[in-house]
């Protein structure tokens, strides 16, 4: 049977990472290849490097880390964060990543989403969906690392982002991220229900029970956390043998 | 040396990185002189069966290839590269593969999410339990990483070596003589893909 996906995400600046809450107060962690590395060693079924840099000269190191991370580290991984053009993705493919997450850039012109999954295949291609509640209990969508509001449905934007091409999508519940108070159920669910290509829920990830909740009732096929994996406060042994004892199937090593 | 045949389908350093880790010497090839030249070869391959066909031909390889096979060389397929291993796709249209091996590639028609992307369990077939030397130190329940919209549906059943299990179960490990294809990909795989690429690597006298 098909395994839930547990994925350890690593926001990388300047070679090295971090992890922010609500994307601010950003503090230093580790650094990312041999973070990759121990995830692997414990079972974490793939990763997610997002790129937070600013500068073209943060951004060749990041290359690097993809280069050197592909070379020691024998699980899928995607790559996030400044993916602009076609270009984009081919540069960190050839660098070693298997997937590619697009975010800002597929809101401005989503033609990237099928032109990359006709050049690439869909399999690598991934639609990150920043999501925050409205005052209506729907969910907009929100670009530039959430600081400006699209006014357009996630829901209806992952619907779309599956007819372009995507080969799966990820969506990161803005309210939760960082709080650590569980992921998003309702927005995931919705959209894991609304799509036949697979969903990753992020945002939210406290307890080892959240998890479960997340897969079980929210439907999701993933799901992916930061800090509290790289605080230690959950250890992804842990996490997968709670879940199997819970009856979700999960890969354990 | 282990040639990673190289025709245009994608990034292939993955595999290299793996195979260097188990300690094989392994290298890009794309010319008939170097196919000729490696011990064993691996057939990768991302993207549509018509492409990879096409592209197959345009570099001028399919004779080579079946050359090599028919001359005893190991092939391992990974991916797309074990399903152009057999007679006919139907991956948007009607497709001739190489013919190495008998069977056709059909896409997954039920309920569940396609593409099947992730970790599946391994379940031992027919050739696993003729001690099979690819499956060595492999045992039941291990899992790989998938990412496939289609799949093979053998004529002869007896070739498949591991199945998993989607709605259905499919072939993830065939092997018939020195012809061996992984649904999966073993050098995303972890453990379980190091253990099935050595077991290929070990395959070279």
């Amino acid at each position: 049977m098909l395994a839930k996906r547990i994925i350890p995400c690593l926001d990388v600046r300047n070679g090295r990472v971090v992890k922010g809450q609500k994307f601010q107060n950003i503090v230093d962690v580790d650094d990312p290849v041999k973070l990759a590395k121990v995830y692997s060693d414990l079972g974490a079924d793939e990763l997610v490097f997002y790129d937070i840099t600013a500068s073209n000269e943060e951004r060749n190191i990041f290359i690097d880390v993809v280069e050197r991370t592909a070379e020691q580290v024998h699980i899928p991984f995607t790559v996030g964060g400044g993916i602009r053009t076609v270009e984009d993705f081919r540069k960190v493919l050839n660098a070693g990543a298997d997937k590619v997450s697009v975010n800002s850039a597929a809101v401005k012109n989503p033609t990237i989403i099928t032109e990359a999954a006709e050049k690439f295949g869909s399999q690598c291609v991934v639609l990150s969906i920043d999501a925050k509640r409205n005052e209506h209990n729907n969910w907009n969508v929100f670009v530039n690392g959430g600081r400006i509001d699209t006014g357009m449905d996630a829901l209806e934007w992952a619907i779309e982002g599956e007819k372009l091409g995507a080969g799966e999508i990820v969506v990161n519940a803005m309210d939760s991220d960082g709080i650590k108070t569980g992921f998003s159920i309702d927005i995931t669910k919705k959209i894991a229900e609304s799509v036949k290509i697979p969903v990753v829920a992020s945002g939210g990830a406290g307890t080892e029970e959240h998890f479960r909740e997340v897969l079980v009732e929210g439907s999701a096929d993933a799901a992916l956390a930061a800090s509290v994996f790289h605080y230690g406060e959950i250890q992804i042994k842990d996490l997968k043998e709670y879940l199997y004892d819970k009856g979700v199937e999960v890969r354990r090593v | 040396m282990i040639g990673i045949i190289d025709y245009g389908a994608g990034n292939l350093k993955s595999v290299h990185h793996a195979l260097t880790k188990l300690g094989f010497a392994s290298e890009i090839v794309s010319t008939e002189e170097r196919i000729n030249e490696s011990k064993a070869l691996i057939l990768p391959g991302v993207g549509a069966f018509k492409d990879a066909m096409d592209n197959l031909k345009q570099v001028s390889l399919i004779n080579c290839i079946k050359e090599n096979v028919q001359a005893g060389k190991p092939i391992l397929g990974i991916c797309l590269g074990m399903q152009l291993f057999y007679e006919t796709s139907f991956e948007n249209g009607e497709w001739e593969g190489l013919g190495l091996l008998e069977g056709k590639v059909v896409r997954f028609d039920h309920e569940l999410k396609v593409p099947h992307m992730g970790w599946n369990n391994l379940i031992p077939g027919p050739q696993y339990e003729a001690d099979n030397g690819i499956g060595k130190e492999v045992t039941k329940g291990e899992y790989s990483y998938f990412v496939h919209s289609y799949y093979v549906d053998p004529e002869n059943k007896e070739e498949v070596v591991f199945y998993s299990d989607y709605g259905l179960e499919f072939p993830a490990v065939v092997q018939k003589d020195n012809i061996y294809g992984m649904q999966f990909h073993p050098e995303k795989s972890s453990e379980t893909g190091m253990k099935l690429l050595k077991n290929f690597g070990e395959l070279i006298k």
